[in-house]
Formats: structure tokens, sequence, C-alpha cells
């Protein structure tokens, strides 16, 4: 059942586990670079890993860094299976097209109405929408 | 994306394997933002460092020198995580600093320069009005489209990387007319009186701004400011608020009106920054005790006259034994600076003036570990935004207040806050 919707996004489809996040999200800010968890002190995800989730963020922060950090989270095999913005940056998207993981943005309605973290869902980005997956 | 033949030419492989690739990430990403064409660029600006790329990062660009790639236009480099004359002072890691040697020449391979600087701006290339770049650093970034009126988005490494390649970059964001008309109203009623004062109001309006989409228009900014306080505000909107531009009333060129800036329309919303909204921002940087571990003049790299300043406030005294003094700038700056006598000057203090390097990617949470700091003094509210993720405790001060906290040991009564 299509619960979320967007334009096209980037990459394969995915199916994997959900985890929400109602706090932004930087790169440098936010995350540890080395293990893929985030660790800034009072984050909406301080302590879960986004290794093999599909992570959704309604917005992001920060800078350039992005662009070669999901590289690196892939080589250490702690990299998101996808990720879904409400609104992202260039350098967002530069940086999981360089490592190749899927990405969607502006999906609507927020995700908080129809998904838990947990849930398990399909990305299509080349349809632009977000299955749940019973 | 309509491809001209000669992107269609470099799209089927025969301008080389890297640039084919680095072509079709370009397109990804030029569809995901709903680019129809590509612009040609005049040049590149990368940042490529250790500390931001990793091993993932370094690998790539050894297989592009593998495959024999070169930069189609000149690609310059952004400060970088090590300063190799000072590396050992600085206690930083040997394995990094090897490790950077070895990114530095392979990118000297793909035919970057090496100028390592975060104020390429300042010191080697002033774009015109219209011009198409493809630059990374955020810093940059928003001088260019704000101040220039040049036109960039954030190009992070790979995507500065891939425009050095083809020479082109996807025609989305900040390239377009309709992405650069003002969206948000701010207006200033606060005194500006330092370098600090201008990072924490790029500070307030990044913090109520917030998206890389929204380009925030300042109204009623009292007198015309200097170019380094621009820097400042420049470099602080983009950390705290992800923007890539801004327009000034009467001070940015394409904002010689309101009308001008909004391109006619109405701003979404309204805001006014004041003396106490000022005052409430410094709040949020309280000292977490009087005495001073580190002073850091950094974020972006100071110029000539910013070292001037260090220097002529330092007036001839030491540095006290329990804090440090750290200065990063660039080779240019650094050399005319020595040249002026400022190095010198801080250097006799007890200061250190880095080049090539930004304080904030020099790994300084394992920098303060082998020092045993615990607290970061700064005039740069980018530092000061920055660091807390590093858990080390940021004050930001006025560039006055800090150089006297470096000299005393101690933050003066008159800028504690706690």
């Amino acid at each position: 059942m299509t619960v979320l919707t967007g334009p096209r996004g980037f990459g394969p489809d995915v199916e994997a586990e959900i985890l929400l996040s109602r706090d932004t999200f930087s790169i440098r800010y936010d995350m540890d670079r080395e293990t893929g968890v985030i660790s800034r002190r009072g984050h909406a995800l301080e302590g879960c890993s986004l290794a093999g989730k599909i992570v959704y963020f309604p917005a992001v922060q920060g800078g350039v860094a992005a662009g070669w950090a999901f590289l690196a989270l892939v080589h250490r095999g702690v990299a998101p299976a996808a990720v879904i913005f409400g609104r992202t940056n260039p350098v967002m998207i530069q940086g999981l097209v360089l490592a190749g993981i899927s990405a969607m943005h502006r999906v609507t309605p927020d995700p908080f109405t129809v998904l838990r973290s947990g849930d398990r869902v399909r990305v299509s980005p080349a349809r632009g929408v977000v299955e749940v997956v019973r | 994306m309509r491809l001209t033949d000669r992107e269609a030419r470099i799209l089927a492989g025969e301008a080389g394997e890297a640039p084919s690739l680095a072509l079709q990430q370009q397109i990804a990403v030029g569809e995901f933002f709903d680019a129809e064409h590509f612009v040609p660029i005049t040049n590149a600006h990368m940042m490529g460092d250790m500390e931001v790329m990793g091993d993932a990062g370094f690998a790539f660009v050894e297989s592009l020198v593998k495959h024999g790639a070169a930069f189609a236009v000149p690609v310059t480099t952004n400060a970088r995580c090590v300063d190799f004359e000072h590396a050992a002072a600085v206690r930083q890691d040997p394995a990094l600093v090897a490790r950077e040697a070895a990114l530095v020449a392979h990118l000297k391979k793909l035919g970057a320069l090496q100028v390592d600087t975060c104020i390429n701006y300042q010191t080697v290339y002033q774009p015109r009005f219209g011009e198409h770049l493809a630059w990374g650093d955020t810093g940059t970034v928003i001088w260019a489209n704000s101040v220039t009126g040049a036109r960039t988005n954030y190009e992070a490494g790979p995507a500065a990387v891939a425009a050095g390649l083809t020479g082109v970059t996807p025609a989305y964001g900040y390239h377009l007319d309709a992405q650069r008309a003002g969206t948000l109203r701010f207006e200033v009623r606060c005194a500006l009186n330092d370098y600090a004062d201008w990072g924490a109001l790029g500070g307030i309006i990044g913090r109520r701004t917030l998206d890389y989409w929204k380009v925030p228009v300042l109204a009623g900014v009292r007198h015309a400011p200097a170019g380094d306080e621009l820097k400042h505000f420049g470099a602080a909107l983009a950390s705290y608020g992800s923007c890539a531009m801004y327009h000034m009333i009467g001070v940015t060129p394409e904002a010689r009106d309101e009308a001008e800036a909004f391109r006619g329309a109405a701003p979404e919303a309204a805001h006014v920054v004041d003396d106490a909204a000022l005052a409430a921002f410094y709040r949020t940087y309280p000292e977490d005790r009087p005495e001073i571990d580190v002073v850091v003049f950094s974020g972006p790299q100071l110029s000539v006259l910013e070292l001037r300043r260090i220097a002529a406030l330092l007036d001839g005294r030491r540095v006290h034994a329990n804090t440090a003094l750290l200065v990063t700038t660039n080779f240019a700056n650094r050399e005319m600076a020595a040249r002026l006598g400022y190095v010198k000057a801080i250097e006799d203090a007890g200061g250190r003036v880095l080049s090539g390097v930004c304080w904030y990617i020099m790994e300084p949470a394992k920098m303060a570990a082998a020092f045993g700091w615990k607290n970061v003094l700064t005039n740069s509210a980018k530092i000061a935004n920055i660091i807390g993720g590093y858990r080390l405790h940021p004050i930001l001060r006025t560039t006055d207040v800090c150089v006297e906290a470096a000299v005393s040991g101690r933050l003066p009564a008159r800028a504690c806050l706690a």
C-alpha cells in the first residue's frame, strides 16, 4: 500500500525497516562517521544506527561533509539502505549518488501521520513512492 | 536532461572513462533537482582532505589517477586538515599526516591547484557577476552568490571533482534566476561592532531560516560592511542555516532595493534582529568556567587585515602559560603577513599561525585530548557552532575579548555570562 509520494528520486528500489526522525540531519554535527550511529546529544535518533535502515529526516543542516561521508559508510558496511527527506540540499544528494544509496525528497504526507519507526517499507525512487510491506 | 554534442560525447566515453562516470553522476543529481541542462563553469573549488574524505574518498581519488583522469577546468583546493610544517607541534596523528600527503600528491596528478584555502574569493580568484562556478565549502558558495553575483550551488567534494572533470555543472538551484529571489525579510536593528557580532547575526538568521532553498534579505544594516565582516556573516549563515545566498539591501549586487531583492514578490515572513536578539545569541555560548584552554581564530581563514588586528591587539604581550592561541590562514596571507611583521608579532607572543588549514577539520577532538583542552574561545560563530558536535565547550566572544583572554588566561569579567 502506497503511503508516501514524491517527485522521482534516485537509485534502485529498496525494502527495509524505516527509522523516522523528527530532528534535522547533519553528517558532521549529528553522526559518528566511523559507526553510522547518531551521536549528537539530544538528537531524536541519538544512539540509533542507520545501518541497513531506510531513514527519514524532515530537513538537513550543515555543509559539504556529506559529499564523501555516505561513500565512507558504504565501505564500512554501516550505510543506510535509503534516505528520505522532507527538504534536502545538493550535498546530501551528491553524496548519496556517489555512494549509490537510494534517495527521495519532498514526500507527502508527513511520514509521522502514516508510519512508525520499525515498519517495513519499500522505497521506489523511480516511481516516487514509498509503500508499506505487510 | 538535454545534452549538448560535447556532453553527449563525454557521456559516450570519448573523453575517457572518468569524465563519463562523472557526467553520469551529475545527470543523476541534476535530474533529482529537475535540471533541464548543464552550464559550463569557469572553475571548481573542491573540499578534499582526509578528515572529510576518509579511506573511501581516498580510494575514489586514487582510482581516478589510475584511470589517467585530468581536470578540464582549473580546480582549486579548500582548506585541509593538516599544516605539514606545524603538524608535530599541534600533535596531529602522524598516520593522518602521511595519508594527507599522499592525497595531496594524487590531487596534484589530477591537475588540482593546491591552494588550500576557504577564502579563495579573497586571495585566489574573484568571479564576475553572473559567472557560473562549481564551488565547495559553504562559505565560498555564499560569498560567490551573494557578494559577487556569481552562481553556484553547494558542490561537495565529489561533485566539484565531477565538475572539474567535465567542465560543466547541472543548471538547478542558484544557477537559475528564480532561485535567487529573496524569500525572508530580516530587519537588522542591532549594532554590529566586531567580526563576532557579524557571525552572530549570521547565526541568528541561519537558525531562523534553516533551509538551503530560502534566501534571507537583510534590510536596515547601519554601516556598509567590510569584506571580512561579510565573510564572517556569510560563513555563519551557511553553517547555521545551510543557506547558499542572501541579499543585503544597498550592499549586495542583486539587491539595490527591496523590490529587486524580492523580485517584486512579498516576503514569506518578516523578522527583526535587535540588540536583545544578539545578546541572547551570545548567551547560548556561556563559559563553562573563566579559565580558557585555547583561543582560536579560524573558520574562515584570516585575511591580512584580520592578522594585522590580532597582532595589534596582542601589543607585545605574551599569551598566558595555561592558554594556547591558534590562528589559521592560507599560504599567501601568511607570507604577506610575515613580510608585514604580523606573523612575528603573533609568534613572539606565543601564538601559532597555521596555514592551509581550518581548525575544525584538524581533528579538534583529538587535538583537545592531546593538550587537555576542555573549552574553546573564538570570535568565529561558525567554529562555535561546529565544535559543540566534537564535545568541546565553545565560547563565542568579540575579537578583543578573545585576545585579552589569551593573554590573561581568563575570560575578562565583563565578558562572563554564566
